[in-house]
Formats: C-alpha cells, sequence, structure tokens
C-alpha cells in the first residue's frame, strides 16, 4: 500500500511518542538493571552486589516484612472494601454518593499524612494511646493501620466494579429456584465478582510493598524494601546496593501487574449487552446494618483527616495547645517553604497538561491508526510498564540515567522538567488504560468515514474524536494533577534546591521532627486536591454542557423511551 | 468496452486463514451489484477491500482505467455507507454532511446549498439541526447516505446498510435507496446477506461462499437458474435430489423415471426443484406425476407451506412444497390426507456440480 500523508504523520507521531517512552523509560531502567552489576567504579562485577545483598541478615530481613505488611495489609483493605462496596451496590441504605465522596478522601492525601495523623493518635505523646494496651505505633501496626486507610479507596473503586455487573436475571433464577440467599451469595455474587476481587488484591498489594512515605514516616525500626532503597541511596550514598533492593523490589510488582492483566482480560467477557442491570431490593436490617458498618469506615477516615486537620492548628503540641496558624509559617521551617508549595503547583499543572497531550494522542494512535500493527503493539507495551515500576524505583533511575555525565540530555538534571516527565512516566498506564476505554468505545469506523471522505485523520480527531473524549481527557488531567501533588516515591530523589515540592516537604519535615508543620503542609495538598475536585465537577456541570449538548439529547431520548 | 470497476485475482490473507480466494469480478458504469452471502463468506473483507481498508494478500483493482491497488482510502474516489452509520454524534445533522465537504475551499454558501440539496433528495430539510441521538434508525441511515453522497463520488460501497433497522423501514428503504442510486446514476455495490434484499434491489447478484464467487448474474438468473447447489439452497428455498441419466432428457430418481426439459450430459447429476413448481393434484394429462401424504402443513398468511412425502419407487422421499391458500381451503386439505403431485419438466432444473 502505498503511503499517504496520513501514513506519514501517523509514522511520525508513533515514534515521536516511542521516543519518548524509550528516554522516560527504558533506556533509566536498563541504567538502574545494569547498575546493580557493576562496582562503585563502574567495572562490570556480575552478581557480586547481589551476593553481598543476600549475605546481610539485617537486609534480608526487609523482604519478609515487606512482605508481612503487604499481605497482611491486603487482606484487611480487600475484607473491608468489599463490604462497603457491597453496601453501595447491594443495598438500599441511605446516603450512598455521600459514603462514596467519604471513602475517596485518601485518594487527595499524600500517604505519609495517613502516618502523621497515626503519630498524633498513638506516638509517645498520643491522645488515645492506651488504646494499643502497650504495643508501639511505631512498626508494623502502625504501617498495616495507615496502608489500610491509604490503600482502601483503590480496592473499592475496582471492587465496586465488580459488583455492579451483577446480572439481574441469574438472581431472579435462583430465587425462582429457591435458593438461600447465603447460598446466593456463594454461587452468584463471589464468582462474578472473582476477577475484581483478584485484581483488587493486587493493586493493594503492589501500592504497600512499594510505598515509601508511610513506612519512613511511622516505622521506626521496622525496615522494608522501598525505606531500604532510601536509606542506601540518601544516607550512605550506596548506588549499587539501591539498586540491587531495587530489582529485589520490582520482582513482586511484576509479578503483581502479571497476573492482574491476564485477570483483567478475563473480566471483559462478564456482562453482554443482553444482561439486566441488578437492583437491589429494601430489606430494613440488612440495609440498617450496612449504613452502621459505611458510618464505622467513614469514621475512621474523619479521625485520620481530622486529627492532622486539628494538629495543623496547635501552636505546639502538647505544650501549648492553643490554636494558630504558626505551623503554616513554611518560610521558617526545613524543607522549602511556601516555594515548594508553589513548585508542586505547578509541577502538577505541567504533568496535568502535557501528561494528558502525550497519554491521549499515544492512546489515540494505539487504538485508531490504520496499518503499523507491530509500532502500536510496541507502544502499547511500553504503555503498560509503568503500573509494574514502583515509584523509588523508577526515580533511582532516573539519576543514574539522566545523572550521567556523557548523558547529552543530562541538562534535564535538577530541572522542573525531569520531575514532570518523571511523574508522567510513573502515572502513565492508568491514564493510557482509560483513554483507551473511552476510545474503543467510539465507533471505529468513524476515522474510515473521515478518510473516504478524503479528510486527513487530524480533522476527524479534532472535530470528532476529541470532543466525544472530553469527559475521559478532564478524568485524566484531574488524575495526574492529584497524583502530582501526592507522590512522594519517584520524586524524592530527583528534585533539586530550585524544585523543592510540599509532598516532599512533608516527608523533610517530619523527618527534621517537625510534625505539626508537616501535617500543616499535607493539608494544603489535601485542601488544592479538593479544591481541584470541586472545580472539576463545577466544569462538568457548566462548561461542558456546550460541548456535550449531543449527549443530553440521547439521554433526554433514553428517558422518554422507558 | 474496460468495466468501471475491474477486481482482477484477490485474495487476502488473515493469518493462515484465507477469506478472499482468487476473486474477480467487474462492474459497469451506473450498475448496483450486491455481493451476497452468508455471514463468513468475505464478501465485507471484499468491500473493505474495494475501499482500501484493507489491504489484499494478492490480485489488483482498477477503477476508471486507473490502477487503485495500492492507494490509500483517502486516495480512492468512493462514499461509504457503514452498518452502524458511524455518524458524528457531536455533529449535527447538517456538520455530518457537510464534514466531507469543506477542504475542497468551497465558500459557506456553496456548501450550505449542497447540504440542502442532499438533505431534500433524501427527504429529511426538517432535520438539519439535529443530532443523530434525535433520529430513528431510518432517518441516520438516510443522513448516513447523504453524508456519503456529499462530494459526489464515483462510487457508492454500502456494508449492510439495512440490517439494523426494524422490517417495515426495510422495505420502504429499499426501494428508496434503488430510486435515488437510478436517479443519480452513481454506480453501488452495497454488501448483504439479506437474499430478498439483494433480489429487490439489485441489477446483478454476486453470490460468494467460502471466499469464492459462487454465481453471478440477474436476480431472477440466479433464481432460476441455480449452477450449484449453494446458489439454490440460498436463494429461496429448494429441493435438491440426486439423479441417474437414463437418456438425454430422461433421469432416474429413486427408482422413478421423470422427464426434464434440459439435456442431461452427465450420468450422475442433482437436481433442484423449487416448492412453488410442485403442483398439486395435477391433470391426469400433466407429466411426472406422484402420489403422496401431507406430512406438515404450515399456514403463512396467502399460502401454506407443506412437507409432502412422495411415493417414489424404490424409496419414499420428502419435498417441500408450497401451495395457495385458496386451494386448500376451499378443499378442506389436511394434514396426513394423501394427494397427488405433478414435478414439471421445465421446472426441474440440473446443478453442474
Amino acid at each position: 500500500m502505498k503511503k499517504s500523508r496520513d501514513d506519514y504523520l501517523t509514522i511520525l507521531f508513533i515514534s515521536v511518542t516511542a521516543i519518548y517512552m524509550l528516554i522516560a523509560l527504558a533506556f533509566p531502567m536498563y541504567a538502574i538493571l545494569s547498575k546493580g552489576l557493576q562496582n562503585k567504579d563502574g567495572v562490570f562485577i556480575g552478581f557480586e552486589n547481589y551476593i553481598n545483598y543476600f549475605e546481610s541478615p539485617s537486609l534480608v530481613y526487609s523482604i519478609y516484612n515487606s512482605l508481612f505488611v503487604s499481605i497482611t495489609t491486603t487482606f484487611i483493605t480487600v475484607t473491608l472494601a468489599f463490604v462497603f462496596a457491597y453496601a453501595l451496590t447491594r443495598s438500599c441504605m441511605i446516603g450512598k454518593t455521600i459514603f462514596r465522596s467519604i471513602a475517596m478522601i485518601p485518594i487527595l492525601l499524600p500517604s505519609l499524612l495517613a502516618g502523621i495523623a497515626l503519630v498524633y493518635l498513638f506516638g509517645n505523646q498520643g491522645i488515645i494511646k492506651g488504646l494499643l494496651f502497650g504495643y508501639e505505633i511505631y512498626g508494623p501496626i502502625g504501617i498495616i493501620i495507615a496502608e489500610v486507610f491509604y490503600t482502601f479507596p483503590h480496592a473499592l473503586l475496582i471492587i465496586i466494579i465488580a459488583l455492579s455487573i451483577a446480572d439481574a436475571r441469574l438472581y431472579e433464577a435462583a430465587t425462582v429456584l429457591r435458593s438461600k440467599s447465603i447460598r446466593t451469595f456463594f454461587t452468584i455474587t463471589i464468582p462474578s465478582a472473582k476477577y475484581g476481587l483478584i485484581s483488587a488484591i493486587f493493586v493493594v498489594f503492589t501500592l504497600v510493598i512499594t510505598d515509601f512515605g508511610i513506612p519512613k514516616v511511622i516505622g521506626g525500626q521496622f525496615n522494608v524494601l522501598a525505606v531500604d532503597i532510601y536509606k542506601q541511596v540518601v544516607g550512605q550514598q550506596n548506588f549499587q546496593m539501591g539498586a540491587v533492593v531495587s530489582v529485589v523490589l520490582i520482582i513482586p510488582a511484576v509479578i503483581a501487574f502479571i497476573v492482574d492483566r491476564i485477570v483483567q482480560r478475563k473480566q471483559v467477557a462478564v456482562l453482554t449487552s443482553r444482561s439486566v442491570v441488578y437492583e437491589p431490593k429494601k430489606n430494613k436490617n440488612f440495609d440498617s446494618a450496612m449504613f452502621a458498618y459505611c458510618c464505622f469506615i467513614s469514621f475512621f477516615i474523619f479521625t485520620i483527616l481530622g486529627m492532622c486537620f486539628f494538629a495543623s492548628f496547635v501552636t505546639f503540641w502538647p505544650y501549648n495547645m492553643s490554636l494558630s496558624l504558626d505551623n503554616y509559617q513554611f518560610d521558617l521551617m526545613d524543607g522549602g517553604g511556601w516555594d515548594s508549595y508553589y513548585n508542586s503547583i505547578r509541577m502538577a499543572c505541567y504533568t496535568a497538561v502535557f501528561g494528558t497531550i502525550i497519554v491521549f494522542s499515544g492512546a489515540y494512535f494505539v487504538e485508531k491508526s490504520r496499518g503499523l500493527k507491530k509500532g502500536r503493539s510496541i507502544l502499547h507495551f511500553l504503555s503498560m510498564i509503568p503500573m509494574a515500576i514502583p515509584g523509588m524505583v523508577l526515580g533511582l533511575a532516573y539519576i543514574f540515567f539522566f545523572n550521567h555525565p556523557n548523558n547529552p540530555l543530562n541538562f534535564l538534571y535538577g530541572t522542573m522538567a525531569i520531575l514532570v516527565i518523571c511523574t508522567i512516566t510513573h502515572f502513565y498506564t492508568v491514564s493510557h488504560l482509560t483513554a483507551l476505554t473511552a476510545l474503543k468505545q467510539i465507533d471505529n469506523e468513524f476515522e474510515h468515514v473521515g478518510s473516504s471522505l478524503k479528510q486527513p485523520f487530524y480533522k476527524t480527531f479534532f472535530r470528532v474524536t476529541l470532543p466525544i473524549s472530553l469527559p475521559a481527557i478532564f478524568e485524566i488531567g484531574i488524575y495526574f494533577f492529584v497524583n502530582a501533588m501526592t507522590t512522594v516515591s519517584a520524586v524524592v530523589f530527583i528534585y533539586s534546591f530550585n524544585t523543592t515540592l510540599a509532598s516532599v516537604a512533608v516527608l523533610n519535615m517530619d523527618d527534621q521532627g517537625d510534625i505539626a508543620a508537616a501535617a500543616a503542609m499535607g493539608m494544603m495538598i489535601f485542601y488544592t486536591n479538593v479544591s481541584v475536585r470541586v472545580a472539576y465537577v463545577l466544569l462538568t456541570k457548566k462548561i461542558l454542557v456546550k460541548f456535550q449538548s449531543w449527549r443530553h439529547v440521547s439521554s433526554e431520548k433514553i428517558q422518554a423511551t422507558t | 468496452m474496460q468495466k468501471f470497476l475491474s477486481v482482477h485475482n484477490i485474495s487476502k490473507f488473515f493469518g493462515n486463514f484465507q477469506a478472499l480466494k482468487d476473486v474477480s469480478f467487474g462492474v459497469d458504469e451506473s450498475e448496483f451489484v450486491c455481493i451476497l452471502g452468508p455471514s463468513g463468506c468475505g464478501k465485507t473483507t471484499l468491500l473493505r477491500v474495494i475501499a482500501g481498508l484493507e489491504t489484499q494478500s494478492d490480485g489488483t483493482i482498477s477503477q476508471n482505467n486507473k490502477d487503485i491497488s495500492l492507494l490509500p482510502p483517502d486516495q480512492r474516489d468512493f462514499g461509504i455507507v457503514f452498518q452502524s452509520y458511524a455518524l458524528f454524534p457531536n455533529l449535527s445533522v447538517k456538520n455530518n454532511i457537510a464534514f466531507g465537504l469543506k477542504t475542497r475551499k468551497q465558500n459557506k454558501e456553496t456548501i450550505n446549498h449542497r447540504v440542502n440539496e442532499l438533505l431534500e433528495l433524501v427527504g429529511l430539510s426538517d432535520h438539519i439541526n439535529k443530532f443523530s441521538a434525535q433520529l430513528s434508525g431510518g432517518e441516520q441511515q438516510r443522513v448516513a447516505l447523504a453524508r456519503a453522497l456529499a462530494p459526489s463520488p464515483n462510487l457508492l460501497l454500502l456494508d449492510e446498510p439495512l440490517s439494523a433497522l426494524d422490517a417495515k423501514v426495510r422495505q420502504y428503504l429499499r426501494l428508496e435507496i434503488k430510486n435515488l442510486q437510478k436517479k443519480l446514476g452513481v454506480t453501488t455495490i452495497m454488501v448483504t446477506h439479506d437474499q430478498e434484499e439483494a433480489l429487490t434491489m439489485a441489477d446483478r447478484i454476486i453470490l460468494m461462499n467460502k471466499g469464492i464467487i459462487e454465481q453471478e448474474g440477474s436476480p431472477y438468473d440466479l433464481y432460476s437458474n441455480p449452477q450449484t447447489s449453494f446458489a439454490a439452497n440460498f436463494i429461496g428455498t429448494t429441493n435438491l435430489l440426486e439423479a441417474n441419466k437414463v437418456s438425454i432428457n430422461q433421469i432416474e430418481i429413486n427408482g422413478s423415471i421423470l422427464e426434464c426439459n434440459e439435456t442431461i450430459n452427465e450420468n450422475s447429476v442433482t437436481i433442484t426443484i423449487r416448492p412453488e413448481d410442485i403442483k398439486i393434484n395435477p391433470d391426469t394429462n400433466e407429466k411426472n406425476i406422484f402420489q403422496g401424504v401431507i406430512k406438515e402443513l404450515e399456514f403463512l398468511g396467502s399460502l401454506f407451506r407443506g412437507l409432502v412425502e412422495v411415493d417414489f419407487k424404490s424409496q419414499k422421499t420428502n419435498l417441500r412444497c408450497q401451495f395457495s391458500s385458496e386451494y386448500i381451503l376451499q378443499n378442506n386439505i389436511k394434514k396426513n390426507n394423501a394427494i397427488s403431485i405433478s414435478l414439471q419438466p421445465a421446472a426441474l432444473k440440473v446443478i453442474k456440480k
């Protein structure tokens, strides 16, 4: 087939995106993998570093610790989230929308804020320390409680989707066949939500084992892999050992990722277009029990959030409990001051704008362009990898790659640009999948109609595909913004004196003992993310109406016919 | 004369699966050709190869004396209507139709004029500012047609354009599209799996099965002279009987000798006879008369469909028949009644194997 102008443009764009992914992902990962096989002078020494690693018991013990907290947290979170999701999808209790919004709060906070709240609640000077019956909050208990708080919304979102694709016909059949409700639960509900549950298990496991903020703040002497990387690199400047621990940390993350992908693929076939949506029926006892449960979980979330909120205004805990704004005087403390907050906002905006452009155009070419099958599947493959790479590892890989004196891209090191590139890459996969899902819902023939009408593909893109996908595009932008505000793990290695960030400031202030200021900065991040969320809701209500009027037409029509 | 569109020896592989096997045919200018066949026969692949949306593995296509085999779709000259219509949901009817007009540096007035002209042509002038979600299926179909015709292409491709519609709307639109095509004189290729649609609309039918062309010809030709048992079975319903040659125009079926008008050349042949060509209780002077019993009788309004167990000499054989309701009701014929039937010599068609 001869190449038309469209084909050349497609090749160009796919190449540009693929080159971006190579620079932002593949090359740095190669750099970190090879670093682990070198000695301090950069000479290849095979697996010597690995042998040293496995011969030092204190380091190897972290593997056990990491697995222990990850598995325990996964079990608790998925159980709690399943019941919560069950209440939201299968009961007639009141306040479902409010409960759902409350459950999403942890996403808007940096993960280490939960650790800080626990220090205030159960720490050495904690207000309800007695509830622990003498156990230490610094260690596995604190890590697990904080991780449950942090991973709860992630598990909840997945399980809600799994439970809401129930087919009412199956339940009707079960009722007609006089199946007891407990039997129905185990023969219909659990099997049909099975893939969602498995997916949630692996997502939570990966989040916990790769998380760095919480164990850093509340782990005490309890070492885990992610913190080991930080200690090896920042504490001891032992980059080779950092690379070795990174590889050890990647293995469980990659396994979890692969299992999750296999399961996700199976999930697709569950719901057919003929399925009838399940509508829960009223049941007073069950609904009240579910309501009480959701109140309890909400209370837990509000306790963590409220503790930080309150602590950020207390002048000097616990000696001067009067309220003031002293803790918000960031310029008087270490961590970069208010500048780091403004840097974070700038970084989040750049990440949202450029990340959305790169992700959406990448997904567009993967899904909609003609020919070039190989190039498209390579691009898709590259887009899926970031999910399997822990933030700490990505950040360390960036040091090795971009800080190498012979790298022509060395000038990026220490700039805002590298933070943006790193953050976009770190959160690439979820955004890519969101864009892909939105694009898959659009009729594939649109591009064909466009080219049969002799229009260049970008005209069809800008006039049809892009406007239709606006909700998904905003969703991706918000996702990037919120995560850029809260992320610590990837950027903690590559921020510089001029580009300190709010989330890193929380970490550093906590490290210096300025816990109240750390809580205050964490709350600033929360306020910002909430404002952006609220602004987004208003935006979708007001401005999107203009571009999406056709959607309202169709929903009116659907309402009229039902 | 060179055909307007010539397809030469097209083959298409998907991995190891061969969707098209050496397909060749031509289309005259202003002709309406239907590519008919069951699902999976390769008809849609063939249409997409003609449009350039799929690349053939082998073979050439020329349009208007120009080799277009390797041109991308946007450099070919055609308009297309998809089964899903693929109307842009966020654009009004007007902007959908104008979509293909805009880059041609035409001014607004010319474009508006052309849009109005097309809307009038498809009878939707009142709907100019609506979105596709506000239109019925049939209306959406007509907008898609107007959009495809807007840049005045010389070739119109229709991919199962009516299959998503209700039966009534479909019948009406068949006529509508057919008349529009004759009026504009645009060369048209339509893909369908619906034999009735192909019979009523096409000037010529290309019947496909398993990646090859089984038979091509006018609708009447295909119906009355099927050349393969697939063609006989796919278009309308029929009875297929194995027969042996007795003489040049006599055959033997299950021990009985029958006369037939066609010349018999081979020793063993397959014979087809349409249900409506089997006469019930014929005059005794007619040829090929047999006794039988009605095994099933199904009321279909103006006619009855029946299954008759026919007494051939060596073996009883079930034949599908079709009788007028008037006759069945007047003579009070019921299931399990004994009747006689005639298989008229002119209705017995020989199938080339």
